[in-house]
């Protein structure tokens, strides 16, 4: 096992300095931030000057190592539009990413699974065929279309819901989050929902096709033979064999939720990360795009560990024998 | 008189007094009222001298003011400045105003204003620092508490447009601060008619009224200013009623935010203009070619009259009112008629396809010739679909015209680098008057005298750099008018820039807030009120 982790770690740095390098080269051939970035009135004195500041000056393999220099000492750099450094910018962000997400997962498995599971064990019966409908829906409409339409009609037309933007926050261990009160819950359900409805199309389609095939085993005919109650042979021996491909697949579309609620979080006013990184893009704040890659890497790394482990415990014939080759 | 009995006079008494109580309440406080405002791009500090991008300036509108300030029409007015005066060419003497408190009460004095044209210079990390406007003065002289003056190198007119985008900050809250301690309000004390509450970075900022402001007070007791850069999301939060004003109402909303009668409309035009600039120095230019698409020897936006045929080729009308809806004005000039070095002469040229195939065959290009123009297409209002009806306008005379559209980022980057023929740019005059543009867009290359950072193409033209050189230092405002409107008249008549519109920026309200729009394009809660 330990063995596992250490080699599973050395991977991972190998991974993060492909991912550091691969980012400072694409900014570089895409443009100089300073363009972008600099005041109208300044003139090119003052160009050069802020040049020269951001060490914008140095040929690019010098910059690089400066990088890898401070990052070895946790400095990821400074932000260049907003002069904090980089990492700040995304800590206080990523409290909201993180909540949005957890919501996203959270109704993707509430609503998912049990949809899922009603459509497998009626395949053929009219609310199968429709949930199966409804869940190709949730795959093909694209995410920013679903949100604006969300907005249009529970907020605009109906009023109900708040149209953007994130509710009042409180701090709980330090942390700023917005489920613990009612308006809070208001202003996240809209767009928890926007980037839920993906994955709870994906969770669907698993889990039908998982409980139909589980339903054909010998050993659910063997729990009803035993006489044992409907819900127990679905909702527990069902279930806990049906669950490996589903915790991977919402593993991995964590990490990726994470990383990509950037168009949720745009049509939204959601203050996340996401927004974050895509003005960083627009206006080529090097520092910020690459301490973010960095961070989505570390989390997609960490979240493939704890996959990994979870396999072994949920199905006992599975062991981390990767050690033995 | 029969006097009154004592019990019927303590009847009458608490009638009266339980009647006037009950009412009370009804009678109009000085309003209570919050407003909600939405912005379509969030600032990047509340540090007041920390970066000199539109938002941050926006929002630091709020809470901190200038020693003189830009009225709707972007005319220099007094603000924490009540009078100024010459002393001598180089020397001005401001007299500060004496009501003016800050927002921890301690009052104004010339110290906070030296040390507020002293501390933009000594900002670390930003990409666009202030100090470009402090520059000029050489040496501050405290008088006393309430009078300062300030000493430039040569005579510079251009002081009190400078002086508008420097805030007064004070010296006792803001000493040994660096620009990120001011995101938690430290530092935070202004003179302005709003007090800064709370800043969650690209959310929302949360405001409270000044009540011992100097000047009008702003009719909202509580602003939020919120930031919602998807326009359909701004929009939407309007219409929903979550916010009561937005700024900059998407295009494609226009005739619908219009025709909605729970809505008002806003709109003026604005400082900035929408412009083409040329290859007019090379002989082989990258991007034009003949009609096969073959470079060309001899490059023909080198010649005036071909570049004359661009300009009464494009069909400016027409631009206002199928691609901008009606909001924009086509102009001739690089500033708007309302300011500063306008010349009235110079109108938007007459489209005519016609006389512009005659200057083409005259110049000798009689079948015309191939043209990529280059845009930016995240930038201004519409600018791609500028470009693009422009190609068309000119594919109408026989130059075979592409478009070349790319994120402003990659524009710049590779236009700095003189990467193209003919492209689209937009500019703002931030100062107020039209020295800004000519300085900056086709002044003679320079960078050590700040003469052309957007002059990309390097277009010179020596007699127009004589006139603007002598307009920089004139102070008497009547000559430097002139003379200023000489060297537009100049670089326009020979297609040094080809000016297509003046942008306008627009701005809704729920029915029944009322809000004075403004030149400068820049959205402050105090600026609407209640009907």
């Amino acid at each position: 096992m330990l063995a596992f982790i250490i080699r599973r770690v050395l991977q991972s740095l190998v991974v993060l300095l492909v991912m550091s390098l691969l980012v400072f080269i694409g900014v570089y051939a895409i443009g100089n931030p300073i363009d972008v970035l600099i005041s109208p009135d300044a003139d090119q004195i003052e160009r050069a000057k802020v040049i020269v500041a951001f060490g914008l000056d140095k040929p690019l393999w010098l910059q690089y190592f400066i990088f890898l220099k401070n990052a070895a000492g946790g400095d990821l750099g400074r932000s260049f539009a907003y002069s904090t450094p980089a990492l700040t910018l995304i800590f206080e962000r990523m409290p909201a990413t993180l909540e949005l997400s957890s919501a996203a997962i959270l109704l993707s498995i509430v609503l998912g699974l049990p949809l899922g599971l009603l459509a497998g064990l009626r395949p053929n019966g009219v609310v199968g065929k429709a949930i199966m409908a409804v869940s190709i829906l949730g795959f093909s409409l694209p995410t920013f279309w679903v949100g604006l339409m969300l907005i249009m009609v529970f907020a605009v037309q109906l009023g109900w819901l708040p149209t953007s933007g994130r509710g009042e926050t409180q701090l709980l261990f330090g942390v700023p989050v917005s489920f613990l009160s009612w308006d809070g819950l208001r202003h996240l359900l809209m767009p928890a929902f926007n980037l839920a409805l993906f994955n709870i199309a994906l969770v669907i389609r698993l889990t039908r096709s998982g409980a139909q095939e589980a339903l054909m085993q010998d050993y659910v005919k063997f729990a009803r033979a035993k006489g044992l109650r409907n819900s127990r042979i679905i909702g527990v021996h069902v279930l806990k064999n049906i669950l490996i491909p589903i915790v991977t697949v919402v593993a991995l579309q964590f990490g990726s939720i994470i990383a990509f609620s950037i168009v949720t979080e745009t049509v939204f006013a959601w203050p996340g990360m996401g927004k974050l990184i895509i003005d960083s893009i627009r206006v080529l704040d090097r520092p910020v795009i690459v301490a973010y890659l960095l961070l989505i890497v570390t989390i997609f790394i960490l979240i493939n560990l704890v996959v990994d482990m979870l396999y072994s415990a949920l199905d006992p014939r599975v062991r981390l024998a990767e050690s033995k080759g | 008189m029969r006097l009154m009995s004592w019990p019927a006079m303590g009847l009458r008494v608490f009638l009266i007094t339980s009647c006037l109580l009950l009412l009370a309440p009804i009678a109009p406080t000085a309003a209570a009222q919050e407003f909600k405002l939405a912005m379509s791009s969030p600032p990047t500090s509340m540090d007041p001298h920390f970066y000199n991008l539109f938002p941050n300036i926006n929002v630091s509108d709020h809470i901190f003011e200038q020693l003189v300030a830009m009225d709707a029409d972007s005319h220099i007015i007094p603000a924490l400045a009540e009078s100024w005066t010459l002393v001598n060419n180089l020397t001005w003497e401001f007299k500060l105003r004496k009501g003016a408190r800050f927002h921890d009460g301690s009052p104004l004095t010339a110290e906070d204003v030296a040390w507020s044209l002293d501390r933009p210079a000594t900002i670390v990390g930003s990409p666009g620092k202030f100090d470009t406007y402090t520059k000029a003065i050489i040496n501050k002289k405290i008088i006393d508490p309430y009078t300062i003056q300030l000493t430039t190198k040569e005579p510079y007119p251009l002081l009190l447009a400078d002086l508008t985008s420097i805030y007064i900050v004070s010296k006792k809250a803001t000493q040994g601060l660096s620009s990120d301690d001011f995101a938690s309000g430290k530092g935070m004390i202004g003179t302005g008619p709003f007090k800064f509450v709370k800043f969650q970075r690209d959310d929302r900022i949360e405001l409270e009224r000044n009540n011992d402001y100097w000047g009008k007070k702003p009719a909202w007791s509580k602003v939020t200013l919120r930031f919602i850069p998807n326009d359909a999301t701004r929009l939407a939060a309007l219409l929903a009623g979550d916010v009561q004003a937005i700024e900059n109402v998407p295009t494609p909303d226009l005739a619908k935010v219009r025709a909605d009668k729970n809505l008002s409309f806003y709109s003026k035009v604005s400082h900035r203009v929408i412009y083409l600039y040329a290859d007019t120095r090379r002989e082989k230019s990258p991007f034009v070619t003949d009609k096969d698409g073959k470079p060309l020897d001899k490059n023909p936006l080198q010649d005036v009259r071909v570049r004359r045929a661009l300009s009464i080729a494009i069909n400016r009308d027409a631009i206002r009112d199928r691609v901008m809806e009606g909001l924009s004005e086509p102009t001739n000039n690089l500033v708007p008629a309302a300011l500063f070095g306008h010349n009235p002469n110079l109108k938007p040229p007459k489209y005519d396809p016609e006389a512009a195939k005659k200057l083409l065959a005259e110049a000798g290009y009689p079948n015309g010739f191939g043209l990529t123009l280059h845009t930016p297409n995240n930038r201004y209002i519409n600018d791609e679909k500028i470009a693009q009806t422009i190609a068309q306008m000119w594919s109408r005379i026989g130059i075979a015209t592409k478009v070349e559209g790319a994120p402003m980022s990659v524009y710049s980057a590779r236009g700095a680098k003189s990467e193209y023929s003919i492209g689209l740019l937009g500019w703002g005059a931030q100062t107020g008057e039209v020295s800004s543009p000519l300085r900056a867009m086709v002044a003679c290359d320079n960078p050590a005298k700040g003469m052309g950072a957007v002059n990309w193409l390097k277009y010179c033209n020596p007699k127009m750099d004589a006139v603007l050189a002598k307009a920089l230092i004139s102070v008497d405002d009547k000559e430097r008018s002139r003379l200023l409107q000489e060297a537009t008249a100049i670089v326009i008549d020979d297609g040094g820039v080809i000016p297509i519109h003046q942008q306008v920026t627009t701005w809704a309200t729920k029915k029944g807030i009322v809000y004075i729009p403004r030149t400068d394009e820049r959205t402050h809660a105090y600026g609407f009120y209640p009907q």
